[in-house]
């Protein structure tokens, strides 16, 4: 086990290295103490590597670093999609709550949102084993279109596009988060209902529309 | 003094195009799908003894266009300085379209707000109150079922009576930081929120206008956007959707309950895997082949062309003509084997003009009814490989019509490069219906034929399509499209449409004909004729076919099914070997678009691309010819 403050480091870590590129981080950026037990641990699990004064990931590092974005990532689209969560709040909550989704809890939590790509801010949600066999048997609260039955209905959560033009697209056809939608048909295109019009897709567009179900 | 304006703007297929046309009295193409009209259409309009221009715009869904036609349709709106902005929305989706005349309403125009189509919304019992809408919005609202023509004398007398109100620009109020920005922007409230919304086109506008201000504007715009995890054009269409659903709430709408009505069973039928492409087989036959084929250029072409033409009207022409002119040669400008009577008319009126009216009566069925998007639907994924979407699935179809509308009609496909690829398919592969038609009646026999011809098109609309998608550069095409409800069709409006598109293929088609007969009586006599022939019969010979179909590719430049008319004589005079025929029309099919096509490629694609298209056509189509007569040859096939 890892201690949370550790993971707190990874973390920073990873967004730092990963990321955004910078080659290593200081103590000081890092906001912890020389021969600190985050120090400590760091270096005996062997989760980094101290050179010159500065940290950088190892390979069983970055795996784990990986792993606790991921599930801060998770927890942030828990918490405002399913919770309704706003602000702040979800951040500081989402750092409580990244240390409690272990294994297999933030698959269960990543099946139930739809696997989501991207957290409420926008950024890469980095993809876990469960994405790549994800399917329409899990048990969903939020799905994409992609992994709506034909004949399950529930109210639109978010429109994640990357896209600008793609996501004006979308919102021009008064496809917004609040309403109503109902998914008729999935071949050959995705064919859903939102208010009293119908509307035909492909799957770039169904993909990045997550409904969240009503039974 | 200037006649005062009235836009008519709104959602596509919400009926624009029917209050146009009862206002003005002409006629604006009324379909059922979104996208029918992608021209400014402008008419006149007498109410109450006041002279208005009327101006009718193509579907758009906000300010911020995605599609070519949607900012045709806004530069209209910002630029025509309106009397009256008339904005039409389907009654039913009233909570979906409301946030567009929010968007009217602040920008300050003089907005009437129509809820049309209530008889539909009517059937779902949604119960609107015009009265407590107007209070809320601080606009004239009326009903109204636009097909019926009720409603339209209320909007008259709204328009007559239209004065200008106190401006409610502020009738949505968003995120106190956006707010903040409008407030000191010093563009206005509908440039500041177009700006924040990333419309480039107002961005290149401003930063020409006023350079320092905008640049200070973008900047502070890059600010705000770090502080919002979603982009400011997301929020700012929420906020516009929460101000339209609280609007709807006070104004005490009933936003209806759900109906499976039969009409819905037979939609979804139509989109079903197997349903769909069977009913696609019957459209097919009975509308292309049954209907065009066997009726139109059957036995409407064989009443004209034998009793009318050949038994009634050349002969008294012929005796006249020859009595009355001496000289052959002056003559033969009207008769003989060049005349403008016997080959121009006879073609025009005898052969092309029964095959286009069919088939644009079977196209305006196939239109009203909405089953357009319902293809599109269905075909997308074919389509996407080909580097197009399931919407160009409507130009295609139209194509089938008239290649030089349909080139029009590409202007609704949302990248420059679906434009391009469409066009070229468009100018190569696609029949137009008087070629189709004649094709059709050569080769109604000859069963064989027509599937390999069948085939040999396909594959060459496959193969062009998926090479120019792997070449041509850009993102891969996106397809969304709004799916109206199965409708039937107004007898009245078929009949009013397949008019109005044959009048304008007359007025299009006519004079070419009669100039192509003028030129081909000139080339004769100036034995210009046989050195052009000398110089095609040449590469036809390689390809098998006779010399003096020579003459036949020479006329089918000037429009193909020119061309087609021609080989459908050579082949009722026996005159060609049936794999002469096959050859002749494949070459013919795939041949360079007709001048008027021509011309609307320049205009739309521009001269270079249009000049670059056709010649990539000419060489697929000779290509094409030469490759089936080589296998015919090589294994000994007689067709």
């Amino acid at each position: 086990m890892i201690s949370q403050k550790t993971e707190e480091v990874l973390e920073k870590l990873y967004i730092e290295i990963v990321e955004q590129m910078k080659k290593g981080l200081t103590h000081t950026a890092l906001k912890i103490k020389e021969e600190g037990p985050e120090h400590t641990e760091l270096l005996k699990k062997k989760l980094t590597l101290l050179k010159d004064g500065l940290f950088k990931l190892t390979k069983e590092g970055e795996v784990e670093a990986r792993d606790v974005v991921r599930r801060h990532r998770l927890a942030e689209r828990l918490l405002t999609d399913v919770f309704d969560m706003k602000g702040v709040c979800v951040h500081d909550s989402a750092c409580e709550f990244e240390h409690i989704l272990h294994r297999g809890i933030d698959e269960q939590i990543c099946r139930l949102l739809g696997h989501p790509t991207t957290c409420p801010h926008g950024t890469k949600i980095p993809e876990g084993k469960c994405c790549k066999e994800k399917g329409i048997k899990d048990v969903r609260v939020i799905a994409p279109l992609t992994l709506v039955k034909p004949g399950e209905k529930g109210k639109i959560s978010y429109i994640q596009a990357e896209d600008k033009n793609k996501l004006q697209t979308i919102m021009a056809m008064g496809i917004l988060p609040g309403m109503d939608i109902s998914l008729l048909q999935n071949f050959p295109s995705y064919l859903f209902k939102v208010g009293n019009s119908q509307f035909a897709v492909d799957e770039n567009i169904a993909k990045d529309v997550y409904v969240r179900l009503i039974k | 003094m200037e006649v005062k304006k009235i836009i008519i703007a709104g959602n596509p297929n919400v009926g624009k195009s029917v209050i146009f046309n009862a206002l003005t009295g002409s006629y604006a193409t009324v379909s059922n799908y979104p996208g029918t009209t992608v021209e400014v259409f402008r008419g006149n309009a007498r109410i109450n003894g006041q002279e208005y221009e009327v101006i009718d715009t193509p579907g758009m869904y906000s300010f911020v266009p995605v599609t070519e036609e949607e900012r045709v349709a806004r530069n209209i709106i910002f630029s025509e300085k309106p009397f009256v902005v008339v904005h039409v929305l389907d009654a039913k989706n009233i909570e979906r379209m409301l946030p567009f005349t929010l968007q009217l309403i602040e920008a300050g125009l003089p907005v009437i707000l129509v809820l049309n189509i209530m008889d539909e919304a009517e059937r779902l019992g949604i119960k609107l109150n015009t009265k407590l809408l107007e209070e809320e919005l601080g606009v004239p609202v009326l009903t109204a079922i636009g097909t019926m023509g009720q409603g339209l004398a209320n909007l008259k007398g709204k328009i007559a009576d239209y004065k200008t109100t106190e401006s409610r620009k502020y009738i949505v109020r968003y995120e106190p930081r956006l707010e903040e920005f409008i407030e000191k922007s010093p563009f206005g409230r509908l440039n500041s929120l177009l700006l924040l919304q990333e419309d480039t086109e107002i961005v290149a506008k401003l930063l020409e206008e006023n350079k320092p201000a905008a640049k200070i504007a973008l900047k502070d715009i890059e600010e705000l956007k770090k502080k919002y995890s979603k982009p400011l054009s997301y929020l700012i269409a929420l906020e516009r959707q929460v101000a339209a659903s609280a609007i709807l709430d006070k104004a005490g709408v009933n936003k209806g309950r759900q109906m499976g009505s039969f009409a819905e069973r037979v939609s979804r039928l139509t989109m079903s895997t197997f349903g769909g492409y069977f009913i696609l087989f019957l459209v097919l036959y009975f509308g292309l082949y049954e209907f065009v084929g066997k009726l139109g250029a059957g036995v409407f072409v064989d009443f004209l062309e034998k009793t009318v033409f050949d038994r009634n009207i050349i002969p008294p022409v012929t005796n006249f003509i020859e009595h009355a002119l001496p000289w052959r040669i002056a003559q033969d400008l009207f008769v003989h084997e060049y005349g403008l009577v016997t080959l121009g008319l006879r073609y025009a009126f005898a052969i092309i003009l029964p095959i286009v009216a069919t088939f644009f009566f079977v196209f305006a069925i196939i239109e009203d009814t909405g089953y357009l998007p319902r293809l599109a639907m269905l075909i997308d994924r074919v389509f996407k490989k080909m580097g197009l979407s399931g919407r160009a699935v409507i130009p295609m179809v139209l194509g089938l019509g008239c290649g030089t509308m349909a080139t029009m009609v590409t202007r609704t496909l949302s990248t420059k490069r679906e434009r391009l690829i469409a066009t070229l398919l468009l100018a190569l592969a696609i029949p137009c219906s008087a070629q189709l038609g004649v094709i059709m009646a050569m080769l109604s026999g000859l069963p064989v034929i027509l599937a390999i011809w069948l085939v040999v098109i396909n594959v060459v609309f496959i193969t062009a399509g998926v090479l120019s998608s792997k070449i041509l550069p850009g993102e891969p095409p996106v397809f969304f499209m709004e799916v109206p409800p199965l409708r039937f069709p107004k007898i009245s409006n078929l009949f009013v449409k397949t008019y109005t598109r044959m009048e304008w293929y007359i007025k299009e088609v006519i004079p070419v004909f009669l100039i192509v007969s003028v030129a081909m009586w000139a080339a004769d006599h100036s034995h210009l004729l046989a050195f052009l022939i000398r110089t095609v019969e040449y590469p036809l010979k390689t390809l098998g076919l006779p010399g003096n179909t020579a003459t036949i590719f020479i006329m089918g430049f000037f429009r193909r099914d020119y061309g087609a008319a021609g080989l459908f004589d050579m082949q009722r005079a026996g005159l060609l070997t049936h794999n002469q025929i096959l050859v002749a029309i494949v070459v013919m099919t795939l041949f360079l678009p007709c001048i008027a096509q021509l011309i609307m490629m320049i205009k739309e694609r521009k001269l270079g691309t249009a000049l670059a298209l056709t010649g990539v056509v000419t060489v697929v189509s000779f290509a094409a010819g030469f490759v089936v007569n080589f296998i015919l040859n090589i294994f000994k096939i007689t067709l």
